[in-house]
């Protein structure tokens, strides 16, 4: 089980061929209060690099990308009534989606927890 | 502040100020200092402020199931209790006959009592689209002399006077290119929209069924010229551009950007909503641009919100003028002003995408904005946009010392000054500076946009204030920058003065109370 994270925030955690996508602590930390979280349909087909999720904070609305090409899994439904999750555990409880991954050598663009941490340290 | 008579009573004084210690009131008012309760929770039940006829007749037996077993929940209000509530509520609200609104890409500027004058001429206000054209040649060429004006400032060919709105007429702008796109036998699907846009680009763009593609700024806060080029291609349909921009700069190289968008068979739209900096001293139409809305809400001081469906007329170019939507107003050859609508659109307008609205427009916003640019002028509305841009860089200088300017350095700025909350101490952010502005008796400005700046404070001025209204906005900021710096705690739950106190934000986006419920009065 290895965790990846994308140059837009997002981090995947991945088992096999399914991977789960959320948005990093760092990330939650500059939107502020999410109030509301839009997810992808399950069934949905989605290219690296595709728009699939929405949170909105009380800054902002951000898009979320999928940092894999593949299937939506499954979507995280108790973020319907705690959005706030994806504050308080954005990188356990607060996933967004899971996506069964059509190809694994896309992970080899994205980065690992320490190259993560130098980025966001450079930002 | 000398003139004021020093001796009377004056909000900063507490109760206790002169030795005199005074209770609490019964009513828990303080003077005009008004609790207003929800118009539901006033009066009493099964008073109306309607004095209705008994039913003439009998209700048929075929309608009796539907007789109401209850009296509607409707509130119990006379006329006058009526008008009290939403006047008192009135007072706890801020408009620009207040005070100055500085929400930054918004241009809330004066709007002059003379524009209402005019609006409220018969001949205008009291008119329906269906009269006889005969009958309303007085408001056909309102809208054919407003035309006129929006074409001549703009240096474009042709106007689209129905779009209601900027969105509206942005996507009008947008379906313009598409249908010009087909014409030319062409599917391009992707809209290229730079960071320092306005955010109903991309939106617009998405509606309109477009990919959106993002162009970086740089770090001046422009457009990446070299980025937009690399983008550029056969699957273009073209630019979406903000200029000035929402950074609140000049993109000094918008023609070179429309060159190189029409070298790759691409159009370039330009957001107009700040061509308050702009008016008199640059036309759109110079720059390369194919289509710009004009917010008469903004530029032209119509009120924001005024009573019904606003106004977003779009200026074409050449290339695009043919598929602007109908209806047009356009003078005859008799002199007259005519409406062309399908049945009579001749060659001018054969190839019209189609129309966006029933009419032909907004009278009310047509007449205002009208009478504003005859009562100010060709100068006059240059004085405008000089007299914009001067007031925010006077804003812009006067607090760069105190409050992070992130493109200070980027030159002047146009119509707004942009600050950041970067500089402030840990936990003291623009929200903070925001709500005590609400203290300080001021509107805040735009927080938290653009997103390209970290705790963004936009601050647009206009050319309404004064140099005495800019000092004491002024010096109200510099306290508040003051406060964070020194790190005072009451920033953080403040306003303190206000009819509220800072409001749960979270919690109203997250579980928001939007009915009256009988039951919740407890």
């Amino acid at each position: 089980m290895t965790v990846y994270y994308s140059e837009d925030h997002e981090w995947i955690e991945v088992e096999g061929d399914l991977g789960t996508v959320g948005i990093t602590d760092y990330a939650q930390g500059q939107l502020g209060d999410i109030t509301f979280v839009d997810l992808p349909q399950e069934g949905a087909k989605v290219a690296k690099g595709d728009s699939v999720a929405v949170v909105d904070s009380v800054k902002a609305a951000s898009d979320v990308y999928t940092p894999v090409s593949g299937e939506v899994a499954e979507i995280n439904e108790a973020l319907a009534d705690e959005p706030e999750l994806v504050n308080s555990d954005a990188e356990v409880g607060g996933w967004l989606f899971r996506v069964t991954l059509s190809d694994p050598s896309e992970l080899e663009e994205l980065m690992d927890e320490a190259a993560y941490k130098k980025f966001v340290a450079g930002l | 502040m000398s003139g004021v008579n020093t001796a009377g009573w004056r909000p900063s004084m507490n109760s206790a100020e002169g030795g005199v210690s005074v209770p609490e009131t019964q009513s828990g008012d303080h003077a005009l200092m008004l609790e207003e309760p929800l118009i539901f929770e006033l009066g009493c039940e099964g008073q109306t402020g309607v004095d209705f006829d008994a039913p003439a007749k009998a209700v048929s037996p075929a309608l009796a199931k539907f007789r109401r077993k209850a009296a509607p929940a409707v509130p119990g209000l006379s006329e006058p209790e009526a008008v009290r509530h939403y006047t008192r509520l009135s007072r706890q609200n801020y408009g620009i006959d207040l005070g100055p609104f500085p929400l930054g890409s918004c241009t809330m500027k004066h709007n002059p009592r003379l524009n209402e004058k005019m609006a409220r001429l018969p001949g205008f206000a009291d008119v329906h689209p269906l009269q006889p054209q005969k009958t309303v040649e007085g408001a056909l060429e309102v809208i054919e002399q407003l035309a006129d004006w929006l074409i001549t400032l703009t240096g474009m060919a042709s106007v689209a006077m129905s779009p209601k709105a900027g969105a509206h007429g942005e996507l009008c702008g947008l379906l313009c290119i598409r249908a010009a796109l087909d014409a030319r036998g062409e599917t391009r699907d992707v809209v290229l929209v730079p960071e320092s846009a306005h955010g109903t680009n991309p939106a617009t763009a998405a509606f309109a069924g477009f990919k959106v593609e993002t162009i970086p700024a740089t770090p001046e806060g422009r457009v990446d010229l070299a980025a937009l080029k690399a983008k550029l291609g056969p699957d273009v349909a073209g630019v979406m551009i903000t200029n000035p921009n929402t950074c609140g700069l000049f993109e000094p190289e918008m023609k070179a950007i429309a060159d190189a968008v029409h070298a790759a068979g691409g159009y370039v739209y330009c957001d107009g909503a700040n061509f308050n900096a702009i008016v008199g001293r640059v036309r759109p139409g110079d720059l390369g641009v194919d289509a710009m809305h004009i917010n008469l809400h903004k530029t032209f001081s119509t009120p924001h919100g005024g009573g019904g469906p606003g106004a977003g007329p779009v200026v074409l170019s050449e290339a695009l003028a043919p598929y602007a939507p109908l209806p047009f107003v356009a003078r005859g050859e008799d002199g007259h002003v005519h409406l062309v609508e399908e049945e009579n659109r001749g060659e001018g307008h054969a190839r019209a995408f189609g129309r966006m609205v029933a009419f032909h427009g907004q009278m009310g916003m047509f007449t205002r904005a009208l009478a504003y640019i005859l009562s100010h002028g060709a100068d006059g509305l240059k004085q405008v946009a000089e007299d914009a841009v001067l007031n925010a860089n006077y804003v812009l200088r006067s607090l760069e010392d105190v409050l992070q300017a992130p493109f200070g350095k980027s030159g002047p700025c146009m119509h707004e000054a942009l600050f950041s909350d970067a500089g402030l101490p840990e936990g003291f952010t623009t929200l903070d500076i925001a709500k005590g502005l609400i203290d300080e008796g001021f509107h805040p400005m735009t927080v938290y946009f653009p997103l390209v700046v970290k705790g963004a404070m936009l601050i647009e001025p206009t050319e309404t204030e004064s140099k005495p209204g800019l000092d004491r906005f002024i010096a109200s900021m510099r306290n508040l920058a003051q406060r964070a710096r020194e790190e005072d705690a009451s920033l953080h739950s403040a306003p303190h003065f206000a009819p509220r106190r800072r409001l749960d934000e979270t919690r109203a986006a997250r579980k928001p109370v939007l009915v009256w419920k009988a039951d919740a009065r407890a």
